[in-house]
């Protein structure tokens, strides 16, 4: 029975967690941007301007949601809860510290895979749905760009897999007992971080979206809560690929002195903060290039590192 | 044709022209002040300079007047030569030493020929360093501002005014640097064509006063495509309208009808529209009680449903004042048998004897251009300077035509206007103006004939005889009349190109059948010979051209019973009847309904009233007295609940669920289905015109955005015209616009009037498009001619009574114009002439107040005023000026106090 | 993809560099007087209207957002009856000012005038006409046009010569 509760809590806390986690770093981002870019940011609201986010969440709460008439319209509201959903099921297997997580599955790292590939039906279909042009080209670049990454992303994680012999997150933490992962995959940590931002259409890989051509692409017609989804659905997943950085690379919640929780949520906010630098600093790829990137230089790495650690995993045992 | 170089490129260009028409005429740039089209060179200002070089080797050249040298083949100029710019420039430069610092407050700024000349040739710093030159101005009249400072002395208003439209009252005064261009002292210009002086004036000299009063500058007004409502001359205008309201009337060229040229009551008669008399929504008269109450338009039509549901019932009164299709769809409404044209009986067999003659004899009615081109006229009892002023105009060119054949032969070029003045001096062509009372054109003319209506018709006829054996003669003529009579059928054969022009206000019929049996005579003796008809108002031939009945017919059918609705549309009847006969057919009709735009004794009496769109609102076809239909188009969409005639009477039959109403929607429709009924106006069909948008505004039209913000933030669309191809937009096609649907002329670099330039396919010819209007009248090719028979004895006075005839007038004498407060002031007070000589036999002198009795009726009183010149016998009655009561014209009236 | 790493290391550093937003409305900013804001109709050095209701200003904007109607006193002079800016359309380019041939429309370095209801910002001509001359201080178009108007008559412009006698015959 407190099992029970107990889970109960933690999946009420998860959720709880990651939802405030994405409204935080609207706040955080806009902060942390306008201090890379000499400005003040959002300062009003609230002390240092922190209920920011709740006022956005008023007003988009409270904006008027419409759905064009040349919309499908049934598809055009499914869309959005689509990447919001997945997002969410893949904190599921997210350990944050020893005991504290929703499901322990030992093919966890899988199902992680399963839910980003199934996100990006979100993309596609609100750019279909939507039966505007920008949109539509907006929702093929994200088809494109994530089939593709996801290839990337799947591959450097093999030597984590390999290393740590599990498929297991719990397992892959407790894996890094002796040194992290970021030193021996250091290849792998940076094929997934390139892999990851892809995925999560974060900038410098925001070509779906790309206003200055697409006029916001597949979220062109979107307006109101729909587009607020995946405004939420877009800051859950950098929380997720910053948790997931820091299960598979950084030792999860492995530190001295501080409680396990606390290092993994200073790790992930690090990773956070790092995210958002890119986004200060790095402008946006062609889509060419992202391409070519991916395929050219993402795809021999991760294959090379594969290579390497399983010669070096077979050599060592 | 003769090839000129201009600046190295060949053209091919009309022989006989001057090089600035020809240059003009291919487009190029040259500026100019003091030619005009219709006032050719005088080459005073200097300003169209160009190298004139004497073979392609000459390199140096010399500088030439463009407008003073004549086109020769193989010319070679340059208009682009550094040295003949510089020359221009420098003239500019020294006409502006004394222009003043105005422009922003001159009336004339943003359609300135003076501005656009400036900004061609690139004049844009004043050099002059000493003081400007001033003037004290003259008060002209309720019509034109004068502001001497702007002048810069071209002479183009002495020579429009003096020259061209035969004024006298205005000259230029004074000496060197101090000449003057008014009058001898401060007082109303006479001359009934001044407002030219406005578009004449190259600057901001003469401008409009009417306009002063509301302003607004040329490119703020939304233009359409208009026709002059006020005679049947069916002179082209552009009204311009702004915030609603119309602001003033200007000239739109039509090379066949008016010209560069409009008269005062054209131009300034306008104001009608924005009277507080105009009716601007529906009314309903209670029973018993005078009580007016503005009604809804759903209510008014629910009012007048059952009294026009069964069309038997019913009798439509249409007007010479409404469209074609406003009258048509009043005949749709209560079918062809009691549709009456609302002409009084000797009304409509005046104007249908006028269509019968120009339409079954060989002599076919001509443009006012064609009139301008003929070089001798007969005028034959009417008063054209009143009645239908442009064809006076068009008189006193014609005039002029002849002694030009004498400088021809001296070999002066016809433009060269000074050289061609001072060869012809003050001779003049042959004119005979033959009228009851004295006339305008008298000045110009070479005989003046001053007789009763019957004496004018007798004295056609001896002329006619005189001119063709054939055409039977009058007898017993005195032996003045005959000799006068020879010599003027003498210098009608002379002539190449006689004129004869008649008209029926003075009510005879004798009169035009003289006319055209003078015209025919003409004819037998192969000149090409013209007979113009003056009618009264501007669609007077179109309704003639229909099948309507005369008001006779309404009046029976009311009386006897058979009807009980009488639909009235824009007309007055009071205008047309004694006022007794016209309250008592209002009275014994059991519902009376009104469809007009200004109040008037009709409308008052009318149990339903329904709002009327005036003309420049309107959109239709008129039929002017050349049998020209003419169509125009509504400048702006009237508030409230006014629409045009006929689509009032569309509701009505939609109200009355006729099925016409449902095929109806727009004018095009209402058009085809009149030309189906109606052969004689077949030719309207032609009028309809279909594709793009034209805008009615000005690419410059400025306050979209802010003119209605103070009622209503978001800017409403703008409406849609679903009877033209135009549009209440400065958006949409501009180009090679069909002429008749042309709002305004613009073009770049040309803002003022002088724009129609470069719309025309040669300077003063016809626009690229040709001429707007559809002639529907064409003389019958026959080579016989069935002469009128029927000659009236000669007047003989009757003892204590007296033959009434009309004394036309410009201002005053028409229902609508005398509405506009500039044309009230010009109205002359009203009066009953009488030659001094029989207001002495009465006892009774100029002032006495005379009583005046029709058979049976309520006597008129009216001051006396002595006409010298009027035939005793005879009195004259200043028929349809505000105030005098309507009285059928050659009836005879009897001495005071008898009956 | 040393670019790269330069660049995130350059923003990373700017971190510590001074922040330049103006923290309006606590502390504001110098506005030159040519500063484009809220458009004033002015006064002539004599405080009578400056603006001939010309409509040039209208004709010129860019927006359409100026109306006007002119009319004019007993003695010829001048002015506009209604003159009407539509500020929620206007772009403060100053096209107005620019046309202006009497210095009577001007921008000025105010551009507090938000408003809640957007008919607020239709001005009317009480709004927008102030009591001083503005920029230009001298400036009388009256004093240099040739018409007459009341306190002026002809001839008594500057720069002008008395009225010409017509009736002279001097040479």
């Amino acid at each position: 029975m407190r099992e029970i509760v107990f889970h109960l809590l933690v999946v009420v806390c998860v959720l709880g967690g990651t939802l405030s986690m994405a409204g935080a770093l609207i706040w955080l981002e806009r902060r942390l941007l306008a201090l890379w870019q000499d400005r003040y940011g959002p300062n009003r609201v609230g002390p240092f301007g922190l209920f920011q986010p709740v006022a956005d969440a008023i007003k988009i709460f409270t904006k008027e949601d419409w759905i064009p008439p040349f919309a499908d319209r049934a598809v055009f509201v499914a869309a959005p809860a689509v990447i919001v959903v997945t997002v969410l099921m893949s904190f599921a297997v997210v350990p944050f510290a020893p005991g504290v997580w929703v499901a322990d599955l030992n093919v966890g790292l899988l199902f992680l895979f399963g839910m980003s590939s199934l996100g990006a039906y979100s993309l596609i279909l609100a750019g279909w749905a939507s039966n505007n042009k920008y949109s539509l080209i907006g929702g093929l670049r994200a088809a494109a760009q994530t089939i593709s990454y996801e290839v990337f992303m799947g591959l450097s994680l093999m030597g984590v897999v390999m290393l740590a012999g599990s498929f297991s997150l719990r397992a892959i933490v407790e894996a890094q007992q002796g040194v992290w992962f970021c030193v021996t995959q250091f290849p792998a940590l940076v094929v997934f971080l390139i892999a990851g931002l892809a995925e999560t259409h974060r900038l410098p890989f925001d070509m779906p979206e790309a206003e200055s051509e697409l006029v916001a692409g597949f979220h062109s017609e979107y307006s109101g809560m729909k587009f607020g989804m995946f405004f939420v659905g877009e800051y859950l997943a950098i929380t997720l690929l910053s948790a997931l950085a820091t299960v598979l690379f950084f030792g999860g919640w492995l530190g001295p002195v501080l409680p396990p929780l606390v290092w993994f949520v200073l790790k992930t906010g690090a990773l956070i903060c790092g995210i958002i630098l890119l986004r200060a600093s790095l402008p946006r790829l062609r889509f060419d290039q992202l391409m070519s990137l991916g395929w050219k230089i993402l795809l021999p790495v991760a294959l090379l590192n594969i290579v390497v650690t399983g010669a070096i995993a077979l050599l060592g045992k | 044709m003769a090839t000129i170089y201009v600046d190295g490129t060949p053209h091919e260009v009309e022989e006989g022209q001057n090089l600035l028409q020809a240059c003009l005429s291919l487009g190029y740039d040259l500026p100019y002040f003091c030619w005009h089209p219709a006032l050719h060179s005088v080459g005073a200002c200097r300003q169209c300079a160009v190298k004139q070089f004497k073979d392609e080797r000459d390199a140096r050249g010399r500088i030439v007047m463009a407008c003073m040298t004549p086109v020769a083949d193989g010319i070679r100029i340059s208009i682009d030569d550094p040295e003949a710019r510089e020359f221009r420039k420098s003239v500019i430069e020294w006409l502006m030493t004394n222009h003043p610092h105005d422009c922003p407050i001159c009336d004339e700024g943003g359609s300135c020929h003076l501005q656009d000349m400036t900004v061609m040739t690139g004049h844009a710093h004043r050099r002059f360093r000493y003081k400007k030159r001033t003037y004290r101005n003259q008060c002209l009249g309720p019509f034109l501002n004068h502001e001497m400072n702007r002048c810069i002395q071209c002479y183009r208003c002495v020579r429009f005014y003096r020259d061209y439209a035969g004024g006298r009252d205005f000259d230029v005064l004074g000496s060197r640097n101090r000449v003057y261009f008014g009058r001898h002292e401060d007082g109303v210009l006479e001359n009934e064509f001044s407002g030219n002086l406005a578009e004449i004036c190259p600057t901001g000299v003469f401008t409009d006063k009417t306009l002063k009063k509301h302003y607004t500058r040329k490119w703020d007004l939304q233009w359409s495509p208009s026709i002059c409502p006020h005679c049947a001359v069916g002179c082209n205008v552009s009204p311009g309208e702004r915030y609603g309201s119309l602001r003033c009337v200007v000239n739109r060229y039509n090379d066949a009808v008016n010209g560069y040229v409009l008269c005062d009551r054209g131009r300034f008669g306008y104001e009608y529209v924005n009277s507080e008399k105009r009716i601007r929504g529906p009314l309903a008269r209670g029973a018993g009680e005078n009580a007016v109450e503005a009604v809804s338009k759903g209510t008014a039509l629910e009012r007048i449903r059952p009294w026009i549901s069964e069309p038997e019932r019913v009798v439509g009164i249409g007007s010479p004042r409404a469209s074609l299709e406003s009258n048509f769809a009043l005949r749709a409404l209560v079918g062809p048998e009691r549709f009456v044209a609302g002409m009084s009986d000797p009304e409509l067999r005046l104007a249908r004897r006028a269509v019968s003659i120009l339409r079954d004899g060989p002599a076919a009615p001509p443009s006012v251009a064609e009139i301008e081109a003929c070089d001798a006229v007969v005028v034959l009892g009417e008063d054209l300077t009143n009645s239908a002023p442009r064809l006076a105009l068009a008189v006193r060119q014609a005039v002029r035509r002849q002694p030009t054949e004498k400088a021809a032969r001296f070999k002066i070029p016809a433009w060269d206007a000074a050289a061609v003045a001072y060869c012809c001096q003050n001779e003049k062509g042959p004119l005979l103006v033959a009228t009851p009372a004295p006339d305008r054109l008298d000045d110009a003319a070479t005989w003046t004939r001053r007789a009763a209506p019957d004496d004018v018709a007798r004295l056609g006829f001896a002329i006619a005889h005189a001119v063709c054996s054939a055409s039977p003669a009058p007898d017993a003529m005195s032996e003045a009349d005959r000799s006068l009579a020879e010599e003027v059928a003498r210098a009608l054969k002379d002539a190449k190109r006689p004129a004869v022009l008649t008209g029926v206000s003075c009510g005879s019929e004798d009169v035009l059948r003289a006319a055209a049996n003078l015209a025919w005579a003409l004819r037998a003796e192969g000149k090409d010979a013209r007979l113009s008809i003056a009618l009264p108002e501007c669609n007077s031939m179109g309704l003639a051209l229909m099948d309507g009945g005369s008001l006779d017919q309404a009046i029976e059918a009311v009386e006897n019973g058979s009807a009980q609705t009488l639909v009235v549309l824009e007309n007055d009847l009071f205008r047309r009847m004694e006022k007794t006969k016209a309250e008592r057919l209002l009275e014994s009709a059991q519902h009376a309904i009104a469809i007009d735009c200004v109040e008037n004794p009709t409308t008052a009496r009318a149990e339903i009233v329904l709002p009327a769109a005036a003309l420049y609102e309107a959109s239709g076809t008129v039929v002017n007295n050349e049998g020209r239909a003419q169509r125009f188009d509504r400048c702006y969409v009237a508030e409230d609940n006014i629409q045009d005639g006929w689509r009032w009477l569309i509701d009505a039959m939609s109200a009355a669920r006729r099925s016409e109403a449902k095929d109806w929607t727009s004018l095009d429709d209402v058009r085809a289905a009149m030309t189906e009924a109606l052969p004689a106006l077949a030719g309207v069909a032609q009028l309809r015109v279909e594709g793009g948008k034209i805008p009615r505004q000005p690419h410059r039209y400025s306050g979209r955005t802010a003119m209605r913000a103070h009622i209503d933030m978001s800017e409403p669309t703008p409406p849609e015209d679903a009877d033209s191809p135009l549009a209440f937009s400065m958006e949409g096609y501009s180009g090679a616009e069909p002429p008749a649907l042309q709002p305004f002329f613009w073009s770049p670099g040309w803002n003022s009037p002088s724009a129609v330039n470069k719309h025309q396919r040669e300077i003063g010819g016809a626009l690229r498009g040709g001429s707007p209007g559809i002639r529907l009248i064409e003389a019958a090719p026959s080579e016989k001619i069935v002469w009128f028979e029927e000659i009236p004895q000669a007047f003989s006075r009757r003892p204590d009574e007296w033959l009434l005839v009309p004394l036309s007038r410009i201002f005053g004498g028409e229902e609508l114009s005398v509405l506009s407060p500039a044309v009230a002031e010009r109205v002359a007070a009203a009066c009953i002439a009488m030659n001094p000589k029989d207001a002495e036999a009465l006892g009774l002198k100029a002032g006495d107040e005379a009583e005046i009795r029709l058979g049976g009726t309520e006597p008129i009183r009216q001051p006396l005023a002595d006409m010298k010149e009027l035939p005793e016998g005879v009195a004259g009655w200043p028929s349809g000026l505000p105030g005098v009561e309507w009285v059928e014209m050659l009836s005879w009236i009897g001495r005071k106090g008898t009956d | 993809m040393l670019s790269a790493l330069k660049t995130i290391w350059l923003v990373l550093r700017h971190m510590f560099h001074r922040r330049v937003t103006v923290q309006y409305p606590e502390t504001s900013n110098y506005l030159a007087p040519r500063y484009r804001g809220r458009i004033v109709l002015t006064r002539d050095p004599d405080g009578e209207e400056r603006c001939v209701a010309c409509y040039l200003c209208a004709a010129v904007c860019p927006v359409d957002c100026i109306s006007l109607q002119a009319t004019e006193d007993e003695h010829g002079r001048r002015y506009p009856e209604f003159f009407r800016i539509n500020f929620s359309r206007c772009i403060f380019c100053g096209f107005c000012e620019e046309a202006c041939p009497t210095y009577s429309i001007q921008l000025t370095p105010d551009n507090e005038m938000s408003e809640y209801k957007r008919k607020n910002l239709v001005y009317e001509k009480d709004d927008l006409l102030i009591s001083g001359p503005g920029k230009y201080h001298d400036y009388n178009f009256y004093r240099v046009a040739g018409l007459a108007i009341q306190g002026k008559d002809k001839g008594e412009a500057e720069n002008e010569e008395p009225p010409v006698d017509v009736r002279s015959l001097l040479p």
